[in-house]
């Protein structure tokens, strides 16, 4: 197995800074914005965004769960892990939408999550945040609209996320290929 | 990852303590989509499911009804009372037939015990037991046990009585063994004449007097006098029946402590518990009905990921 450092911890915060500074310019005073972190692991980067937002503008943006187990293409195809709590304490009507996911691969989780996300409300707009887009690899025709960092990637490597809120002691992002 | 360990749902005995906690986290996650804006998931859009019942039923056929249609799967129902089962086809010719059909999934009422272990058996369809004669009811003890959970917390530790006609009850049967796999205490109680002779080989307390039995438990959960099954005479009268097994909220009100109180309907009303006692705040009647809708998406949904 091979390990290869995508992002160091000092790498990371600037992008998530760069990422809200991006945010800020189209979203200006987030009147009508909100977060929605994809579960499991997008929402640790919804929370590490909606912080660094509070530094940046003094304004908490409302943070939603949404987790698309239900809502999968691929439920009796293959195996499926189990559900995880879905958050969601505010009406997605007329609102402007930041779903936040830590890694974009196929495309497939984004498009369960646009439809689970429908059942909250008909937003005005809807945007995907990413930290790693694994560039070439869509199964659909899905794009992120603010991308931490693109990598090149083969379907058989996998990119792992460690970050301090899931328990790890640095925030550090690989990229693993199996020989 | 996470499965259940068996591909039909016959009784809560086949059930490993594992599987229960399985449902009732999924249950949870059900439950949070059935009371948002839009209570439907697409989850099931390929299954299609056979609602068999060959005895009358209002909640439980309902309950499923709501919880296939919830999950997106094609629904067909199919009552005994309507159907060619009245010109002597055989139960098996019959879901034989319903299968040809292609139909993935089939819930089944039947007056016989075993007669959903019989059918899952003989054919390629995950088989949901929705009450076998007597013999269990795995489905209403699972969304008891979890309103159990809901209301109090936790299952382990809780002291669960069992009031009414047990002998006659596949409701007492899957309770039993639903809160003892989840580490409660399980007491029965009833007339002599309506408690089952071998009850205690299953490890449960017995209890003659109703007020000793809400003075020991936490939950009591009242059953059903079934007139419908009973061929001989138990007790002499409803009317003494109500006298010395009717609950009241009298009674409950004059305990040291409060206690939940539960029931799987139908209700006898002024017969196992009066109207006082069914609608006050220690009832949890109407929760049990709402988790039954859950309860039922958690077990479809994890069946319908299991090959027959």
């Amino acid at each position: 197995m091979q390990k290869k450092l995508i992002l160091d911890a000092n790498l990371l915060d600037i992008t998530i800074s760069r990422l809200c500074q991006q945010l800020i310019e189209n979203h200006g005073t987030f009147d009508h914005s909100v977060i929605l972190g994809l579960q499991p692991r997008g929402v640790y980067l919804a929370e590490l965004i909606q912080q660094r937002l509070l530094e940046l503008c003094r304004k908490k943006i409302p943070l939603g769960y949404l987790d698309i187990t239900f809502y999968r293409d691929d439920f009796r195809r293959r195996e499926i892990n189990k559900a995880s709590e879905l958050r969601i304490p505010f009406s997605l009507e007329n609102k402007r939408v930041i779903l936040i996911d830590d890694v974009l691969f196929t495309g497939r989780t984004v498009r369960a999550a646009l439809d689970a996300m429908l059942a909250f409300g008909r937003p005005a707009k809807v945007e995907l945040l990413v930290l790693i887009d694994r560039r070439y690899n869509r199964d659909l025709p899905i794009a992120p609209d603010y991308t931490g960092k693109a990598v090149n990637t083969m379907a058989s490597q996998k990119v792992l996320v460690e970050l301090q809120a899931q328990g790890f002691k640095q925030n550090k992002i690989w990229l693993i290929s199996n020989p | 990852m996470s499965q259940l360990s068996q591909s039909h749902l016959l009784g809560i005995r086949n059930l490993t303590t594992r599987d229960i906690e399985l449902i009732f986290e999924t249950a949870d996650n059900f439950k949070s989509i059935i009371n948002q804006p839009i209570k439907k998931v697409p989850s099931l859009r390929d299954v299609t499911v056979a609602n068999v019942f060959f005895e009358n039923s209002t909640r439980t056929r309902i309950s499923f009804e709501l919880a296939e249609k919830r999950l997106s799967a094609d629904v067909v129902n199919f009552s005994a009372s309507s159907s060619s089962v009245k010109k002597g086809e055989t139960l098996l010719d019959t879901v034989n037939n319903i299968l040809a059909m292609k139909v993935d999934m089939v819930v089944m009422r039947h007056a016989s015990p075993g007669a959903p272990h019989f059918l899952a058996r003989h054919i390629k369809a995950n088989v949901i037991n929705a009450g076998d004669g007597t013999h269990e009811h795995p489905t209403q003890a699972l969304l008891d046990a979890y309103s159990i959970r809901e209301k109090l917390g936790s299952v382990a530790g809780k002291k669960v009585a069992l009031i009414g006609d047990i002998l006659h009850s596949r409701v007492a049967l899957s309770n039993i063994f639903a809160l003892q796999k989840l580490g409660a205490e399980v007491m029965v109680c009833g007339p002599p004449t309506l408690l089952p002779r071998y009850v205690r080989e299953l490890g449960v307390r017995i209890e003659l007097s109703v007020r000793k039995a809400l003075e020991w438990c936490d939950v009591a959960n009242v059953l059903r006098i079934q007139l419908e099954r009973q061929q001989l005479k138990y007790f002499p009268s409803l009317r003494e029946y109500t006298l010395y097994y009717g609950i009241n909220l009298q009674m409950l009100n004059s305990l040291n402590k409060r206690i939940t109180l539960m029931h799987p309907g139908p209700i006898n009303r002024g017969v196992e518990l009066s109207s006082d006692a069914a609608d006050s705040p220690h009832s949890i009647i109407l929760d049990q009905v709402e988790n039954g809708v859950a309860i039922r998406m958690a077990v479809l949904y994890l069946l319908a990921n299991r090959q027959v």
